[in-house]
């Protein structure tokens, strides 16, 4: 086989690829749940965009004399918090931190898992070993705990529960990601890349990494999901973003001492998570269907 | 097997001593001068200094790391200065309150999640089955601390039916024990529950296509014993796979859970000390938890062998799982 | 009693997945008498082994189902039974042994315990009893050092032992029929003699009927009275293997016979095969399923489905060139002159 061939070779291979994606918009589609979860992230998005547009009240704007109000009254859709804040317009503020937090902190594992997940799978050997070593001491550590600790050290703020969670994330990817690309190394395709004399870079990123793609997406889909719930913990702990910012977590944590004179606060903003979180994974389990249905993440 | 068990808790140092790593880095992470972090503000300059001493701050590094090490190797996790207390007692005193919460949901866990599963499978494609199906899925996606809220909110709060918080006594009967014991232990299950489910199923849906069902119905043999008996064994596996995991998330479930009831277990332990800034109970903790994590998963894999005879007990056979 | 012990007539046998109907076996009849053996022969997807796995219901439903015919077994029609009665008949009455050793034995049970359940299932022996007469079945079936090998798995047997094993589970209640589907594809030929043998010594012992789903026609010639020949959900030929053997009349039973490796065929003659692929069943096929592949087809074949005519005694074909009338000659069948088919 001449170089030429082989790169035709490849490039067939990367247009059906293509092909396959093309109908994946379709069959997610066709999926009606995944659809349904498509649809409620795509207004939640739109929700985080537009917060002040949507929001009736300043989120942040405190008035004792109208505290505790219940809801529809005075104007409150679904009342207001023990420091008369509108709840309704904290929870549409909250969507914000949920999305950011989640899309960032799961990007910050994605990117740091991935690399030294093809650092492991590709060199092998001793570089695998202690990278491994490592993801697995971080694996010891319960998910959410390993985020508590961190920011017990880091200190609350957004960047901290974007940096808490996405180590949190790490391992994960790491293992997702290596356990791709040994099988992909192994692959013929990547092993003509290689007897042309390809070069270690090149192979990684133009070849193994697009070819381990698919189980990365439908990984770091579930991941937001994770990460989403991760933060609202660390704010109903009182160890995420700082007060006053308006969190789903936070907002639930105020409300849970309140539950007897507002359960409305409680209430509204643990549903907007689940119904989120739960979208998120509709969506990602269409997705993992429609890529491939033997796939197990 | 004994060669097994023995290889298995060879591999295990290693990981141990990187958890030991982690956490040690983790908390020289902490920007500043720990002591004063940990005694606040208003410490005299005196108590910071002693702090500082007392703590072995004032060592280089690496110093610093062996006496950690050293420290953890003869159980020695030092003083609490918040509680006053040896951290080892601590723990001792609050690790059997988790582990009652945490078997509890497990218990719960398996005895509505795995029948679940096996339903669902079994009638696949019914209205059941799609029930069964979105109930798990809004498990799985469950913010248990919120749920806990909820059921302290309908259960406690309206209905009065169970205390919202704290741990009952044995000495106050069975009943209410078990009164104190539901709602955490419902909000801790939840997501296991929605997990076995889910594992059940699939897992019952690839077996219950497989050679060996056939023959067991041409044996002529009852529908519940060809799903209960032929199938269920062999789907149980994967099962035990995820069995690892799901103890992860049980524990750090526990710190939500324990902190919504006031439960005294390890998980409060933490979010207390985290409050007093007694940041040596949390790195503690949090690294009995890791090691409670990394044992439980030998057990789990041991256990795996046991149920299944197929696989070999030589650890390095072919290197891939 | 009769000396009937199966009748099959007009079985249909059609799965469906999603809004695909496939009509894996269109109107097939046969009747075997007690002590007698059929064999089923056919490609793959010729609907052989769906017929088989009819006769005992354990079609997946959904997507299989049985939407047509009767099965009278003795004098019960089988698919008008309750689930339950029809339970006492499968590995009690009628038995069934599988293609492929490997998978057919539940891997996580010692091949002990499956054959008593078996023997618990249908006869009432204590636990004791059972098991020696699980040990007893082993013996039989020729595995050696039974009583040590009664308490192993699955996986510490060869495929061979597996088979015997399977053997030993179907003949455990002495069934008056045991279907064999393809009971020694997937072993290795020196073993496919054995397990063939081991077969018909234990018939002629428990006086059992066979039906024997095979696509392999030199297995009928040794273990079979009758053989049925199928080819896309029909039957095609049918008789006895005398007849069968020595006169077959469907082209499709040609190509089968010519495709076969045999000792007469020498290694300079070049094995010939039937060329293209079955119909695919889930479209409406008009005229003789085989005219697309058959050498002698002509118009008619793709117009009018042939009628099953009983061109000899006790032999039936559906052919319309192979009729009292006509008769088409073999010879002519190595010829590949397709040139009278319009394409």
């Amino acid at each position: 086989m001449t170089s030429i061939q082989a790169e035709e070779e490849i490039v067939k291979t990367m247009e059906d690829k293509r092909k396959k994606e093309q109908s994946l918009f379709r069959k997610l589609i066709k999926n009606r749940l995944a659809a349904f979860g498509l649809i409620v992230i795509f207004l939640l998005i739109i929700t985080a965009i537009f917060a002040p547009l949507i929001a009736t009240h300043d989120p942040n704007t405190m008035d004792v004399t109208k505290a505790l109000l219940g809801v529809g009254e005075q104007g409150y859709l679904l009342g207001t918090d023990n420091f008369g804040r509108d709840i309704f317009s904290r929870i549409v503020y909250g969507s914000r931190i949920s999305l950011i937090v989640g899309i960032a902190a799961v990007l910050f594992g994605a990117v740091i898992g991935s690399l030294l997940g093809v650092a492991a799978g590709y060199f092998g050997g001793k570089l695998d070993s202690v990278i491994m070593r490592f993801m697995d001491g971080l694996f010891a550590f319960p998910f959410i705990l390993l985020a508590i600790t961190l920011m017990t050290v880091l200190g609350q703020g957004l960047i901290n529960v974007i940096i808490a969670i996405g180590i949190a994330n790490v391992p994960g990817f790491a293992r997702v990601v290596r356990g791709q690309v040994l099988g992909v190394k192994e692959s013929e395709f990547i092993e003509v890349t290689r007897s042309l004399g390809a070069k270690h870079r090149r192979i990684i990123f133009q070849h193994v990494l697009p070819n381990s793609l698919a189980p990365i997406i439908v990984y770091a889909t579930m991941s937001v999901a994770g990460a989403i719930i991760s933060e609202a913990a660390l704010s109903f702990l009182g160890l995420g973003v700082q007060p006053p910012t308006a969190s789903w977590g936070s907002i639930l944590k105020d409300g849970k001492d309140f539950l007897v004179l507002n359960p409305n606060m409680a209430t509204f903003s643990g549903l907007s998570i689940l119904i989120t979180v739960l979208s998120i994974n509709l969506f990602g389990d269409g997705l993992r269907d429609a890529l491939d249905p033997k796939m197990k993440v | 097997m004994g060669k097994y068990i023995f290889s298995r808790l060879i591999n295990m140092i290693p990981t141990l001593f990187v958890v030991a790593i982690i956490v040690f880095l983790i908390t020289r992470m902490i920007p500043g001068d720990p002591a004063s972090v940990m005694l606040g503000p208003q410490a005299s300059r005196e108590d910071v200094e002693a702090l500082t001493e007392a703590l072995g701050l004032n060592e280089p590094i690496h110093i610093q790391f062996l006496q950690y090490i050293g420290n953890l190797l003869k159980g020695h996790f030092g003083v609490s200065l918040s509680y006053n207390q040896p951290i080892t007692d601590l723990i001792i005193n609050r690790f059997p309150n988790t582990v009652i919460l945490a078997v509890s949901a497990l218990i719960i866990a398996f005895m509505i999640g795995v029948p679940a599963g096996i339903i669902s499978a079994s009638k696949q494609n019914s209205l059941i089955d799609y029930s069964i199906t979105t109930i798990s899925l809004i498990g799985v996606s469950m913010p248990i601390f919120w749920l806990g809220v909820m059921l302290v909110l309908y259960f406690s709060v309206n209905l009065g039916w169970f205390p919202a918080t704290g741990m009952g006594s044995m000495a106050d009967g069975f009943i209410s024990y078990l009164k104190h014991l539901i709602l955490p232990s419902i909000t801790l299950a939840t997501i296991p529950t929605a997990t076995f489910a889910r594992i059940t199923r699939s897992s019952m849906l690839e077996v219950i296509t497989q050679d060996y069902i056939k023959t067991a119905r041409s044996k002529g043999i009852s529908e519940f014993i060809v799903i209960f008996k032929h199938a269920f064994k062999n789907a149980f596996n994967p099962l035990l796979t995820v069995l690892g995991l799901q103890i992860s998330s049980l524990l750090g479930g526990a710190v939500l859970t324990e902190t919504i009831f006031s439960w005294p277990g390890m998980g409060l332990l933490i979010i207390d000390a985290i409050e007093k800034r007694d940041f040596v109970v949390v790195q503690s903790t949090v690294l009995f938890i890791a090691l409670i994590f990394v044992i439980v998963n030998l057990v789990v894999d041991i256990l795996y062998k046991v149920v299944n005879p197929k696989i070999s007990y030589s650890t390095n056979k072919g290197g891939t799982k | 009693m009769s000396d009937m012990l199966l009748k099959v007539e007009n079985l249909e046998v059609q799965f469906r997945s999603g809004s695909t109907l496939t009509k894996a076996v269109n109107g097939v009849s046969f009747s075997l008498n007690r002590k007698e053996n059929i064999g089923i022969v056919g490609e793959s997807g010729s609907g052989k082994s769906v017929t088989a796995t009819s006769l005992l219901r354990l079609i997946p439903d959904p997507p299989g189902k049985i939407t047509g015919g009767k099965i009278i077994f003795e004098d019960k029609d089988l698919l008008k039974l309750s689930d339950k009665a029809m339970r006492k008949i499968r590995g009690n009455e009628i038995s069934m042994i599988f293609q492929d050793p490997s998978t057919s034995l539940n891997p996580v049970y010692t091949v002990g315990n499956q054959i008593v359940e078996s023997i618990e299932t249908h006869q009432h022996l204590n636990r004791k009893e059972a098991k020696e007469k699980a040990v007893h079945m082993l013996e039989l079936v020729g595995i050696p050092e039974a009583r040590k090998r009664f308490s192993m798995y699955p996986h510490e047997f060869s495929g061979g032992m597996r088979q015997r094993v399977m053997i030993a589970i179907a003949l455990a209640c002495n069934p008056k029929l045991l279907i064999a589907d393809e009971p020694t594809t997937a072993l290795d030929v020196t073993v496919q003699a054995q397990i063939l043998n081991l077969m018909k010594d234990l018939q002629h012992s428990i006086d059992t009927s066979i039906i024997m789903i095979t696509h392999d026609l030199g297995v009928i010639w040794e273990s079979c009275d009758k053989v049925l020949v199928m080819y896309a959900g029909n039957v095609v030929e049918s008789g006895t293997v005398q007849e069968i053997h020595d006169n077959p009349l469907h082209p499709y039973t040609w190509g089968l016979l010519d495709s076969q490796i045999t000792e007469s065929v020498s290694s300079e003659e070049e094995l010939s095969t039937i060329p293209g692929s079955p119909p695919d069943l889930s479209l409406d096929i008009s005229g003789c399923p085989f005219a697309a592949r058959c050498p002698f087809a002509e118009e008619i074949c793709l117009e009018k489905t042939p009628e099953m005519i009983e061109a000899a005694e006790g032999h039936f074909t559906a052919c319309h060139f192979q009729t009292k009338e006509h008769r088409l000659d073999r010879k002519e069948a190595k010829v590949d002159d397709r040139s009278n088919i319009k394409s």
